[in-house]
């Protein structure tokens, strides 16, 4: 079939795929985003030892294995009822603030930038991080890749390697920190706030400033009225490591805060059969198809809905940056999907502030980093705000603390539906009368791009592009147009 | 199953006792079943695992491994090591989906032919029992498969073919 | 030769990335690659199309970089055609080398997978007992996904694979090395491994003394000495099997080796002989006192053949009648 042939890139593993139909006057019908991918991690990690799985899913993912790492870490202190030191928290939160540092900064650089920066209508060629740094220039461009190994080292030196890190423990950390390397990270630490900082300023001058760009994060079609999903501190203010979950509703209002272990009573998925990768939904308000509204239990995680979940950032630029987020963009909730990369951005600034503090606190090379679990595994849940949305990892053992059943939730595939919804709707709206051209498409992209989706996930590396295929079928099912990223 | 199915069985075996042992059960003329390729090593401590699984992996339907008494080992502590690793490498093999009787380490003097013959015809029983040794889901049977169903794609994405912008 | 530049392609199958990211990681060195080299190919960061890659003629690429296991006939399509297409196939990462952790999966059964990942999994909410489909209709729309194939297998299952860089992933250290050494022309033997020929125990400097243990334990269980091997303090360390290239990346950090950069020069079995190298620290002449020690080492399946399962000896689990 002819078919096969014009979309082989679809059927690897680790790529997105959207399929677009058109009717027979050339609006869009209907749209879908398949992913091809199927590892089983929960199958095979059923009898391997609870401590490896720190180890073991990682593989999940090479662009954040720390997310993998330490949501079956917290997972693990809870399997094994064991609370850490307070030290191996905080070393565990300064390492996790790097991961948000480099993953940040690789996205918004690499991937998401070249939209505004470049302009989305720009040529393919220049749309890419090279444009991007033509624009900033040269200068800027190191400035970028230095602070993203920064970000790597201090997580390698934490963790082993920064791809591979091995160090967390049911009840600590493999390793305190020393002094020297505590001094090191103060200093990278101090001037990723200056890089946050001027990157603020780049996407004010470059995305603010330009009014055509602020109507286009404001465009009804890139707007989807759902739930939001993020983990907030006692003060209801953005966490990364921990906390509870909070949903608030589509009219910005708390809908219900929950612990990690209790999520089965708010949390399920959704099975369709034409995609590897399962649909989230509130178990309390249901799944209704892919609608938004408050009837529809989609909910959407990942930067905005952090934000639009929380009541502030916990340290002091980003808390004003959040603050003008939303005075500029008409209030909370923002529905926005394209204001994810603001909202990116914005926790780019706390991650960084986030690691200097922690950088500077005393208790950071406390020696006492490990508490060694007394009572017999049993089970537990394990949550983290993953760059690209709230990450689940679910395990029982038996009293040896063999694996018996394992559970995992994903950032990306929280927001599956709600991709799905956004693609369709852009595609709607910019598709008329089956006219196509590269730069509608990519605007339709653009809503997908917006989530750092990342399905494999070898998508956003600089100098980055997506691993997506759009596909355009007509209404007698022939391809009409196919982009690939 | 059936009466016609002879295991094979791969047997590792000391030269300083047991292989001398078996060789006393020839040479006393004990009957014992003739399912055993015998292979001789100086020691049963000698005896990687990967021995073991490399048997299995060429087809044996079941390995024996046998050596000195303890205490008797010409190297002292070969068969204590030997020891060692069979009792993780059963674990394994159970995890590989090798049934437990297909493995078996044994303890067989210079003179102990008819316990020889003993061990053998118990080993030979059960894995008659069990049956041929089932080699993998046949993963390359597979592969041919799919390949033959999806051949035509390979062509045409071999010769360019294709409507893609 | 030397006024021509080296044409490259890098590609992953089933991987999860993170090789990708080591190439990345080598970051300024990026740019002394493409001095000497042109990227032909490398879907990440570039548009490319099969038909590129099949419209080049054989043999057009100097070098490829492949890295992940082969999962789906997918992979295994563009593993054959990037073979035809480059003189020298370089398998990069654990996953393209020897199975990698998603290897794993050869424990279970295609049906096994698909059951728990969309039937028994606990938050799943799937009445209709809905397991996702390689073609289905939605409203008169046609949707295709890949089969997975059964198994997991190595990129050398398939084609003929000239150098391997295992690692997971390669240090980026290692990538450039290995670039250096192609660009200067100086390749070993081809089927070699691009690591020296040490194991992870040679680069680690912990004291090794007394190879026996009395008991041994998980690495919760206890704070090792920090100057001390972990295998001498009772911790199941896969080093002795392993080989060099990560500079004992996880012993430096106080945790025991799994065995990430595949077989060491000369091992056929990475999991058989490390199994072998820890049993026998247990060895007393107390038999019963032994099996009991020896018994606390809880799934040694599964931890000897972490990264390496395909390809080990028997690949996998032996399953029964497939159906
Ligand atoms: S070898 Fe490791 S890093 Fe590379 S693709 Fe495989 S799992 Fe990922
Ligand atoms: S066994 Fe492990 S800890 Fe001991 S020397 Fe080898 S690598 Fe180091
Ligand atoms: S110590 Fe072992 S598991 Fe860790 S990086 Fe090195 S080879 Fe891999
Ligand atoms: S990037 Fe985290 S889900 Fe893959």
């Amino acid at each position: 079939m002819k078919r096969i042939s014009i979309d082989p890139i679809t059927r690897l593993e680790g790529h997105g795929k959207i399929e677009i139909f058109l009717n027979d006057d050339g609006s869009v019908e209907n749209a879908f985003l398949q992913i091809p991918e199927l590892r089983g991690f929960e199958k095979f990690c059923e009898g391997r030892l609870a401590e490896e799985m720190p180890r073991i899913t990682p593989s999940i993912c090479g662009v954040c294995p720390e997310a993998h790492h330490l949501a079956a870490t917290k997972a693990l202190d809870a399997v094994f009822h064991v609370d850490p030191p307070g030290p191996a928290k905080k070393l565990r939160e300064l390492f996790y603030a790097a991961q948000f540092v480099h993953s940040h900064i690789a996205h918004f650089y690499a991937l998401a930038a070249a939209d505004f920066v470049v302009g989305p209508d720009a040529e393919p060629s220049v749309r890419n991080i090279l444009g991007v740094v033509q624009k900033v220039g040269v200068e800027k461009g190191a400035e970028v890749i230095k602070h993203r190994s920064y970000a790597q080292k201090i997580q390698a030196m934490i963790g082993g390697t920064a791809t591979r890190p091995v160090c967390g423990l049911p009840g600590g950390m493999s390793k305190a920190l020393k002094e020297e390397e505590r001094a090191e990270i103060e200093q990278m630490a101090t001037s990723t706030v200056e890089f946050a900082k001027f990157t603020q300023k780049l996407f004010a001058d470059v995305v603010l400033a330009n009014q055509e760009y602020v109507d286009l994060i404001l465009s009804d079609i890139y707007a989807d009225k759902t739930y939001y999903m993020g983990l907030v501190d006692e003060n209801n203010k953005v966490n990364f490591y921990d906390g509870k979950i909070r949903v608030v509703g589509p009219d910005g209002k708390e809908f219900v805060k929950f612990e990690a272990k209790d999520y089965l009573d708010h949390v399920s998925e959704h099975v369709e059969k034409w995609t590897y990768l399962k649909f989230p939904f509130l178990k309390n308000v249901g799944w209704k198809g892919f609608v938004d509204g408050p009837e529809s239990g989609i909910y959407r995680v990942a930067p905005l809905a952090r934000l639009n979940a929380a009541e502030g950032m916990a340290t002091p630029l980003a808390q004003a940056e959040y603050e003008k987020f939303y005075s500029t963009l008409g209030g909370k909730p923002v529905h926005a999907t394209l204001a994810q990369h603001w909202a990116r951005v914005i926790e780019m600034l706390y991650a960084a502030e986030l690691m200097l503090q922690l950088a500077k606190d005393p208790e950071i090379t406390d020696p006492n980093v490990r508490a060694l679990p007394t009572e017999t595994p049993t089970e537990g849940v394990g949550v983290v705000e993953a760059p690209r949305g709230t990450l689940y990892h679910h395990y029982q053992t038996d009293e040896d603390g063999v694996i018996t059943s394992a559970n995992l939730i994903v950032g990306t595939t929280n927001n599956h539906a709600g991709i799905c919804m956004s693609v369709k709707k852009a595609a709607q709206g910019l598709i008329k009368k089956g006219q196509l051209n590269d730069k509608l498409l990519n605007m339709v992209e653009m809503a997908f791009r917006a989530y750092d989706p990342c399905f494999g996930c070898a998508t956003h590396s600089l100098p980055g592009q997506m691993p997506l295929e759009v596909n355009i079928y007509d209404s007698n099912g022939e391809l009409q147009a196919c982009l690939k990223r | 199953m059936t009466k016609e199915f002879e295991p094979r069985i791969v047997g590792i075996l000391c030269n300083w006792c047991s292989y001398a042992g078996a060789d006393l059960a020839g040479i006393s003329r004990i009957k014992y079943p003739p399912n055993v390729r015998i292979v001789r090593v100086m020691c049963s401590g000698r005896v990687d695992p990967s021995f073991v699984l490399k048997a299995f992996a060429e087809g044996a339907d079941g390995v024996l491994v046998s050596g000195c008494h303890p205490v008797d080992c010409h190297y002292i502590e070969g068969n204590y090591k030997m020891w060692a690793r069979k009792v993780m490498l059963e674990t394994m093999l159970q995890q590989l989906g090798i049934e437990p009787e297909r493995f078996r380490l044994t303890w067989v003097s210079a003179n102990e032919g008819e316990l020889f013959k003993q061990y053998v015809t118990e080993m030979v029983d059960a894995v008659k029992k069990l049956g041929p040794f089932q080699k993998p889901v046949n993963w390359m049977t597979e592969l041919l498969e799919h390949e033959r169903s999806l051949g035509t794609a390979v062509q045409e994405i071999a010769a360019g073919g294709g409507v893609g912008e | 030769m030397s006024d021509k530049k080296l044409k490259l392609g890098l590609y992953w199958a089933a991987g999860c990335g993170g090789c990708d990211v080591a190439v990345l990681d080598i970051d300024e060195k990026i740019l002394d690659v493409a001095e000497v080299a042109d990227i032909h190919f490398w879907p990440i960061a570039m548009d490319f199309k099969y038909k590129d890659v099949a419209a080049m003629d054989d043999g057009f690429l100097d070098v490829c970089f492949l890295n992940g296991a082969i999962r789906n006939s997918e992979n295994k399509e563009v593993a054959e055609l990037l073979r035809a297409k480059s003189k020298v196939l370089v398998a990069l990462g654990t996953c393209a080398c020897y199975g990698g952790v998603i290897g794993l999966a050869n424990f279970c059964t295609r049906e096994e997978i698909l059951e728990t990942a969309f039937k028994k999994t606990v938050s799943t909410d799937n009445p209709e007992g809905i397991i996702p489909q390689p073609v289905s209709e939605v409203d008169g729309c046609e949707l295709h996904i890949p089969e997975v194939y059964e198994a997991v297998y190595k990129l050398d299952d398939f084609v003929n694979v000239d150098y391997y860089l295992p690692g997971c992933p390669p240090r980026a250290e290692l990538i450039a090395k290995a670039i250096d050494a192609i660009v200067a022309g100086q390749l070993p033997e081809p089927g070699s491994v691009l690591l020296p020929a040490k194991t992870v125990c040679d680069e680690c400097k912990r004291e090794k003394k007394d190879r026996h243990v009395d008991e041994f334990k998980r690495p919760w269980e206890l704070i090792p000495d920090e100057e001390k091997c972990l295998l001498d303090q009772g911790l199941v360390c896969m080093g002795p099997a392993t080989r060099a290239g990560c500079g004992a990346a996880c012993t430096n950090v106080n945790m025991p080796c799994r065995g990430c950069y595949g077989p060491a020069e000369g091992v056929i079995d990475q999991g058989a002989k490390a199994m072998s190298a820890v049993a026998v620290t247990a060895v007393s002449t107390n038999l019963a006192e032994m099996e009991k020690v020896i018994s606390q080492v809880k799934d040694p399946a599964g931890t000897f053949y972490m990264y390496g399962l395909p390809n080990s000896l028997l690949r996998g689990r032996q399953m029964k009648e497939a159906k």
